[in-house]
C-alpha cells in the first residue's frame, strides 16, 4: 500500500519549515537512510532520510515551499507493483484535510489548541496602550530568537569588554541558534564555546566579572544552571553586599527556561519564583521580541547579575520590534497590552499566550480583561498590578511553574496586603500542575497551564 | 615525592629575611589576637586562624608583582595581612563594625579589596577556584600580564569544580596558579582518610598541568617555587603549588580537635615551626641581634593591640546599611 511521507519534526519545538530541496525525484527508487529532501527551519537546514523502502510515486509539496506544517504529506512511497495512479484520490486529500483541521481547531474551544498551535496564522492581541515607543515609530517584524541576537551584537559592538561564553555558542552557532554570526563578527576572544561543566564556567563568568569584565553566561536551558547554582546565587548575587559596595558581578546569566515540548521532566522547569526569591540578582522573563531586545540590552549594560528566562517556544515567533538605533527598555517596568476594566490578568514570559488567547475569548462574551506583563520579575512592577487590580478589582495570575512558592502566589499576597478592600474575589492563580512534566503528549498539556483554565478562573472571579 | 625545601644556604639579603620574619609574625599575632577577641564575644560566629600556614603566604606575595591578583577561602586573614591590608580595618571586619573593609556587612569570611586585588574571602569550599580562573580569564581578555594566586586547601581538592577549572584553564592557558594550601586536615578528616592520591598536585598532570610540591613550614622555599610558578603562568598558563603546612589551631574557633593528638602538634610547632626558622637564620647569619627582633616583636605587638583597639572602638554600622549595597547602580571602577 502507498504510503504517505510526512513532514517531519526535525526539533521537540519545530512547528513548520520550508521544504528546501529534494534530492529524489518521482519514479527514483529509494531504500531506508537515503536522503529525501533538505528541510530548512528557522534554526539549521537538515537532511531528511526514508524510512521504509520503495518508489516515490507523487512529489506533493514543490521544493522552495515555505511554512509547510509539520505532518503535511509532503510525497507519496509507493511499494512494488504499485503505481502512481493508485494513489491521486486517496492520499493527498486527508493530508488537505487535517491542515485544515488545524486552523480551526485556533479558535474551537478546545484546550488542544492552546500550545501546539503554530505562530502563524494567529494574530497576537494588539496592546491598546504602547508606552515603550512613541507613535510614527518605524517597526520591524522579528522573531524573538532574532531580538536575542541583535541585542547581544549591538551591545559587543558598543563595549569591548562584553563578551559571550557557553556550551556551543560560537562554532555550533548557539545550541538553540541565538548566537548566529556571532563568532564571525567578534572572533573567538569574545564568542567563547566552553566544555559542558555548568559550575566551572558559571564561576569563571562570575570571577572575570569581578575582575572587570561584562560576561553574558549562555545555560544551553535553565536546567542545567542547578549545577551552578552556587556560583550564581553565593558568588554573583552576594558579593556587592558581601564587599560593602566594593564589588559586585555585572553579568548576564541567559538561556531557555521552563517547558519545552515532549522534553520530560528533567527539561521541562520553569525557575522564575526560584530566582526571583534573591536579592541581588535582577530577573528579566519577557514575552515579545521587542522586550527580549530592549530588556536584554539593559541587562547587559547593567551593574548587576542577571538572570535572562527565555522561552524555546517563543524563539520562533515574531513580533514588532521598533526599528530604532538603540532600543532599550527599562526594568521593573510592566507594559499592559490590553486594557479592560473587569479583570486584570498578569502573567509573564510563555505565560502571556495564555493571557493574551484568554483576553480574547472573554471579550467574545463581553468580560474585558486588562493584560498586565510583568517582563521582569525583580524588581517587580507590583504598582501598576496594584493600579489595575484598584480598577477592576478581580485578579487571575498565570505561569508555567509549580503553584507552591509560586511567583502568582507573591502576586496574590501582595495584592491582599495592599489592596484587600478593593478586591471583590479571592485571587486565583492558574499555574502549571503540581507535578514533575510527563513525556506523554496529552499529559504533558494538561500539566502546563492552559487558556480554557485561565477563562475558567477569570468566570469564577467575576461570577459569571 | 619529597615537597621541596629551600636551598641550604639561602641567597638572601638581611632585610628580605627580616621582612619575612616582621610579615608572618604579625599575621601570627593577629591571629591570636583575634582568638582572644573570639574568646571574649568581640568576634562571633565562624573564625578561621591561620597559625601554622604563615609562610605560604608570605612566601608567595614575595613571589608577586604590583597588579597581580589573589582569591581564597574563608581562611583568609593571613591572605589579607599579607597583600597589604589594613590590620585595623580587617579586625574591624571580624568583631562586624563600620571601620571592617566590608562595614561590618561581611565577616570574618567574606571580605575583599579591590586597592589591594583581595577578591575574596570566599565561604563555600572551592567556589574560590573558579573565580579566580575567572580572575586570570579576565586579565587575559585585557592582556595585562598579571597573573592570580588561587588558594585552596586539601579539603576543598576533592570538590568536583577543582578539575572542571583545572580543565578549563589548560585548555585556555589562563595566567593562573593554582596553591593548594595542604595543612593535612580538611576540618576534622585527614588527607589520608578523604584523598585518594598522596600527591595532589599531581593530579594536574591529568589535564596537562604542570606542578610541584613545596614545603610549606619554610618561607624561601615557598618563595622559590612562587617565582617559578609566576613565571610560568605569566608565559604558559596554569600552574599548581602543593604547600604542604599544618595550621597549629583548630579548624574553626569551635573545633575540639579530637582527630590528632596534642603530641602531634606540638612536635610540628617544636620542629618545624615558619617563624622560628626565619629567626634562627637571621640570629645564625647575624643578620639581626635577639634586641634588634625584640624591637620587631614589640612593634608588631602595637600595630596588633591598636587593630583590636580600633575594632572595639569602631561603632557597630548604621541601621541604613542593612538595605545598602543590595545592588549597584554603576559598575564599582577598577583601581
Amino acid at each position: 500500500m502507498a504510503t504517505e511521507i510526512l513532514m517531519p519534526a526535525l526539533s521537540p519545538t519545530m512547528e513548520e519549515g520550508t521544504l528546501a530541496k529534494w534530492l529524489v525525484k518521482e519514479g527514483d527508487e529509494v531504500s531506508s537512510g537515503d536522503i529525501l529532501a533538505e528541510i530548512e527551519t528557522d534554526k539549521a537546514t537538515m537532511e531528511f532520510e526514508a524510512v521504509d523502502e520503495g518508489t516515490i510515486g507523487k512529489i506533493l509539496i514543490e521544493e522552495g515551499t515555505e511554512g509547510v506544517k509539520v505532518n503535511t504529506a509532503i510525497a507519496v512511497l509507493l511499494e512494488e507493483g504499485e503505481t502512481a495512479d493508485d494513489i491521486d484520490s486517496a492520499k493527498s486529500a486527508p493530508a488537505q484535510a487535517k491542515s485544515d483541521d488545524s486552523d480551526a481547531k485556533s479558535s474551537d474551544d478546545s484546550d488542544d489548541s492552546d500550545r501546539a498551535t503554530p505562530a502563524e496564522g494567529k494574530k497576537q492581541p494588539q496592546p491598546d496602550t504602547s508606552p515603550d515607543w512613541p507613535e510614527g515609530t518605524p517597526m520591524k517584524q522579528q522573531t524573538v530568537r532574532e531580538a536575542l541576537r541583535d541585542a547581544m551584537a549591538e551591545e559587543m559592538r558598543r563595549d569591548n569588554d562584553v563578551f559571550l561564553m557557553g556550551e556551543e555558542v560560537a562554532e555550533y552557532q548557539g545550541a538553540y541558534k541565538i548566537s548566529q554570526g556571532l563568532l564571525d563578527e567578534f572572533g573567538a576572544k569574545r564568542v567563547i564555546d566552553t566544555p559542558i561543566t555548568e559550575h566551572g564556567f558559571a564561576g569563571i563568568g562570575v570571577g572575570a566579572a569581578f575582575g572587570g569584565l561584562r560576561p553574558i553566561v549562555e545555560f544551553m536551558t535553565f536546567n542545567f544552571a542547578m549545577q551552578a547554582m552556587d556560583q550564581i546565587i553565593n558568588s554573583a548575587a552576594k558579593t556587592l553586599y558581601m564587599s560593602g559596595g566594593q564589588m559586585g558581578a555585572p553579568m548576564v546569566f541567559r538561556g531557555p527556561n521552563g517547558a519545552a515540548a515532549r522534553v520530560g521532566a528533567q527539561h521541562s522547569q520553569d525557575y522564575a519564583a526560584w530566582f526571583m526569591q534573591i536579592p541581588g540578582l535582577k530577573v528579566a522573563m519577557p514575552y515579545s521580541a521587542s522586550d527580549y531586545k530592549g530588556l536584554m540590552k539593559s541587562a547587559i549594560r547593567d551593574p548587576n547579575p542577571v538572570i535572562f528566562l527565555e522561552n524555546e517556544i517563543l524563539y520562533g515567533r515574531s513580533f514588532d520590534v521598533p526599528d530604532v538605533e538603540d532600543y532599550t527598555v527599562p526594568f521593573g517596568k510592566a507594559r499592559i497590552w490590553r486594557e479592560g476594566s473587569d479583570v486584570t490578568i498578569v502573567s509573564f514570559g510563555i505565560g502571556m499566550t495564555y493571557a493574551l488567547e484568554a483576553a480574547e475569548k472573554l471579550a467574545e462574551e463581553g468580560i474585558e480583561a486588562e493584560v498586565i506583563d510583568l517582563r521582569t520579575l525583580r524588581p517587580m512592577d507590583t504598582d501598576t498590578v496594584l493600579k489595575s487590580v484598584m480598577k477592576t478589582n478581580r485578579c487571575v495570575t498565570v505561569e508555567e511553574g509549580w503553584p507552591q512558592g509560586s511567583v502568582g502566589g507573591y502576586i496574590s499576597g501582595v495584592i491582599m496586603q495592599e489592596a484587600f478592600d478593593y478586591l471583590d474575589a479571592p485571587v486565583i492563580t492558574c499555574t502549571g500542575k503540581d507535578v514533575p512534566m510527563p513525556y506523554a503528549a496529552n499529559l504533558e498539556k494538561h500539566a502546563l497551564v492552559t487558556t480554557d483554565e485561565v477563562v475558567k478562573a477569570v468566570k469564577q472571579v467575576t461570577y459569571r | 615525592m619529597a615537597a621541596k625545601k629551600s636551598s641550604k644556604k639561602p641567597n638572601v639579603s638581611a632585610e628580605e629575611l627580616t621582612s619575612y620574619y616582621r610579615d608572618m609574625l604579625l599575621i601570627r599575632r593577629f591571629e591570636e589576637k583575634a582568638g582572644q577577641l573570639y574568646g571574649m564575644g568581640l568576634i562571633g560566629g565562624f573564625c578561621h586562624l591561620y597559625i601554622g600556614q604563615e609562610a605560604v603566604v608570605v612566601g608567595l606575595e614575595a613571589a608577586a608583582e604590583e597588579g597581580d591578583k589573589r582569591v581564597t577561602s574563608y581562611r583568609d586573614h593571613g591572605h589579607m595581612l599579607a597583600c597589604g591590608m589594613d590590620p585595623n580595618g580587617v579586625m574591624a571586619e571580624l568583631t562586624g563594625r563600620e571601620g571592617g573593609y566590608s562595614k561590618g556587612k561581611g565577616g570574618s569570611m567574606h571580605m575583599f579589596s579591590k586597592e589591594k586585588h583581595f577578591y575574596g574571602g570566599h565561604g563555600i569550599v572551592a567556589a574560590q577556584v573558579p573565580l579566580g580562573a575567572g580572575l586570570a580569564f579576565a586579565d587575559q581578555y585585557k592582556d595585562n600580564g598579571r597573573v592570580t594566586f588561587t588558594y585552596f586547601g586539601d579539603g576543598a581538592a576533592n570538590q568536583g569544580q577543582v578539575y572542571e577549572t583545572f580543565n578549563m584553564a589548560a585548555l585556555w592557558k589562563l595566567p593562573v596558579i593554582f596553591v593548594i594550601e595542604n595543612n593535612q586536615y580538611a576540618m576534622g578528616t585527614s588527607q589520608q582518610r578523604s584523598t585518594s592520591s598522596a600527591e595532589i598536585w599531581e593530579r594536574g598532570k591529568a589535564f596537562g598541568i604542570p606542578g610541584e610540591a613545596v614545603d610549606g613550614m619554610d618561607v624561601l622555599a615557598v618563595k622559590e617555587a612562587g617565582q617559578k610558578a609566576v613565571a610560568h603562568a605569566r608565559k604558559d598558563g596554569p600552574y599548581i603549588l602543593e604547600i604542604k603546612t599544618y595550621r597549629y589551631r583548630g579548624h574553626s574557633m569551635s573545633d575540639p580537635a579530637k582527630y590528632r593528638t596534642r603530641e602531634e602538634v606540638q612536635k610540628m610547632r617544636d620542629e618545624r615551626d615558619p617563624i622560628e626558622a626565619v629567626r634562627t637564620l637571621l640570629l645564625e647569619g647575624n643578620h639581626a641581634t635577639e634586641d634588634d627582633l625584640k624591637a620587631i616583636d614589640k612593634e608588631i605587638k602595637k600595630v596588633v593591640n591598636e587593630s583590636a583597639d580600633f575594632a572595639k572602638e569602631s561603632p557597630e554600622p548604621h541601621l541604613d546599611e542593612l538595605w545598602t549595597d543590595i545592588y549597584a547602580t554603576e559598575v564599582p571602577q577598577e583601581a
